[in-house]
């Protein structure tokens, strides 16, 4: 397992390493860094002190290879709307990023588990097609209308809870269940048709038929063999939600997470800000595949990493 | 209860009249329709027919393993004369499952769970049944192992069942069902998928197990070898209904129902000439929509207006039973009428 992980990380590398470097060729070659960066009352003079200062005025290769050399030691440079290390921005405002998908995908998870089986119990019972008529409604529900549907009725109108911002954990609240609302219905709905097909499976009756307790039956063999298919599906939903959701709604929110962040640098052409923000997101997610890869296998023996 | 009255001790397994219906798109299906048959203590009672007849649905009709869209719509299954099919008895009957009543399947490859090791699949229904803790349950699994016929069980109770050949893995489920000791194994075609050599060593498991251990045994099987060599009664199913049980060597020297002796006409011998495999022209009934008579009247070449009514089945020597208006009657003559290719190309 170790040299599979090895193996891993090393494919990771080459991917974060291409994902950087087209971030660093699409921003230099598909659109001018110095003016997006300099107000448009600014000199040629000053414009061509501050393309030196960043390097700008040297060939593109040499400009990669210290870009690359910079990357090693998580040098971005210095975020332009900030003033100080972009890796810094980053590393401050990631935690909230965290906290926010952490929360959403965990009530997700939580919730999936027990209406999945809910459904599954009695296929095409009542409670099985309210849960697939609520997942198909969760489903085709836009998170940006979503977020702001439940600020009007939670923030405006029964005031219990703050529009926006962060803090406390009320903060919390809205914002992770509008992040949630799509991975929990994928989730349950899958949970749900992949449970109805393994508890048609021989070894359920298997089980049954040793007068196993229908709780035994359902949480110790039918769940696990499911397991790797919803941890699959999670993992998914986590590296969509870190690469785009998140974005979203941090922004209808406010959240002062990594995904507001990003939308803040593109709109202020922080260029290097930009690039660390890439380049810790392709990690994450380099990070999330190679566990999900191990915990496949310890799910399922079946599975080989080699 | 009439059966705590009587002095005669009431048999160990009585299924009385017993009708299953799947409730289909199409309709009810009646994939058994009264149904009656007893298994005494020690005895194995071998259950042959085509596929769709039944006999599958029997045993897991015993076990309470039929699933909706399958319901058990009369009749009773009696466990030493109390109903399992009571809802008020449900508990009664769970704990009788896997402790009493233990079930070998047709699928080593699939009835397994694949991400169990076998030494815990079998430990579980000691520790449900009989109370052992892990630790006791893991001893007494590597026995069991040992039991069937395992080698080295001490390293092999910790494999997943994909470790393991088919051979080894039916000899697993036979260890899981024999765990608790119990007094009836309902074997559901326990060699249909395994190779020819395995199937004959899986035989002479059931039958060892069964002389050791005084285990009664319901075989399922199409196979009419296997029920000869195994069992001491059979019964012949045929679309859902009991058409013939008698002891087995009565039942081969003198099938008494048309269908028993045609099967047995086209079981193939080793004599018959290779391009030759002899059939019963016909196909069951659709049990969608039953016939009123007997069943195997559209096949049967002696069958005539007098099986238009349905024939009880009614005692026709000692310890027999057939469900036909005239029993022994030679439905084929002596010719075995054979299907062969060039009258199959003119159909």
């Amino acid at each position: 397992m170790g040299g599979y992980v090895l193996r891993r990380l090393w494919h990771g590398f080459l991917v974060v390493f291409g994902v950087t470097a087209i971030v660093f060729v699409v921003t230099r070659l598909f659109g001018d860094p110095v003016a997006l960066m300099l107000p448009l009352s600014a000199s040629a003079e000053q414009r061509a002190a501050f393309a030196a200062e960043i390097g700008l005025d040297r060939p593109l290769v040499v400009q990669f290879a210290w870009f690359a050399r910079d990357v090693l030691t998580l040098d971005f440079g210095m975020s332009l709307w900030q003033r100080r290390p972009a890796m810094e921005v980053v590393f401050e405002r990631l935690p909230a990023t965290l906290l926010l998908i952490g929360a959403a995908l965990g009530t997700a998870m939580l919730l999936a588990i027990p209406l999945g089986i809910a459904a599954a119990l009695r296929p095409g019972g009542l409670v099985d097609r309210l849960v697939v008529t609520l997942g198909l409604v969760g489903l085709s529900m836009p998170q940006f209308w979503l977020g702001l549907l439940l600020i009007l009725v939670f923030a405006v109108n029964l005031r219990i809870l703050p529009t926006s911002g962060s803090g406390t954990p009320a903060h919390l609240v809205l914002p992770a269940l509008t992040l949630a609302l799509t991975p929990l219905a994928r989730l349950t709905i899958m949970l749900r048709s992949a449970l109805i097909e393994e508890l048609a499976k021989p070894y359920v009756k298997t089980a049954r038929a040793k007068g196993l307790s229908a709780g035994r039956v359902f949480g110790v063999h039918a769940l696990r063999n499911v397991l790797v298919g919803f941890l699959t599906l999670a993992g998914w939903e986590l590296i969509v939600i870190l690469a785009g959701y998140t974005v979203v709604v941090e922004t209808v929110f406010a959240w002062p997470g990594l995904g507001l962040t990003a939308l803040q640098a593109i709109q202020r052409g922080d260029l290097f800000l930009m690039q660390a923000i890439v380049f810790t997101i392709a990690i994450l997610i380099v990070v999330i595949n190679i566990a999900l890869d191990v915990a496949f296998k310890l799910v399922d023996p079946r599975i080989s990493l080699e | 209860m009439t059966a705590a009255l009587s002095p005669v001790e009431p048999p160990l397994l009585e299924i009385d009249a017993l009708s299953v219906t799947f409730d289909t798109r199409a309709g009810p299906v009646e994939a058994l329709r009264s149904v009656s048959l007893v298994v005494e203590a020690g005895e194995t009672l071998g259950l042959v027919g085509e596929s769709g007849c039944g006999k599958s649905v029997t045993a897991q009709a015993v076990m309470g393993l039929v699933d909706v869209p399958g319901r058990i719509s009369g009749g009773d299954v009696r466990w030493r004369g109390r109903s399992l099919v009571d809802p008020r008895n449900a508990r009664f009957a769970r704990s009788l499952r896997g402790r009493e009543i233990g079930m070998v399947f047709q699928d080593p490859m699939t009835s397994l769970n694949p991400l169990m090791p076998i030494g815990a699949q079998i430990g579980e229904v000691l520790t449900r049944h009989l109370g052992l803790t892990k630790a006791q349950a893991r001893a007494r699994a590597v026995d069991l192992l040992a039991a069937v016929g395992i080698g080295a069980p001490r390293t092999r109770v910790d494999l997943h069942p994909h470790e393991m050949s088919g051979g080894m893995r039916q000899r697993v489920m036979i260890a899981m069902a024999i765990a608790c000791e119990p007094a009836l194994v309902l074997a559901d075609e326990p060699t249909t998928a395994l190779d020819v050599t395995v199937q004959a060593q899986i035989l002479d498991l059931l039958a060892d197990l069964q002389q050791r251990l005084g285990i009664a045994i319901v075989l399922v099987s199409h196979d009419l070898g296997v029920v000869a060599g195994l069992c001491h009664r059979v019964a012949v199913m045929y679309a859902g209904q009991v058409v013939e049980s008698a002891g087995v060597e009565d039942l081969f020297a003198r099938p008494a129902h048309p269908y028993t002796q045609g099967l047995l006409r086209s079981a193939p011998r080793l004599d018959d000439a290779p391009e030759r495999l002899v059939g019963i022209e016909g196909a069951p009934p659709s049990l969608l929509d039953p016939p009123q008579g007997c069943g195997f009247l559209a096949r049967c070449p002696i069958g005539d207006a007098a099986c238009a009514v349905p024939p009880p089945a009614r005692p026709v020597g000692p310890g027999r039973l057939a469900a036909c208006v005239r029993p022994f009657t030679p439905a084929w003559g002596d010719d075995r009428s054979v299907i062969d290719e060039r009258a199959e190309a003119r159909r």
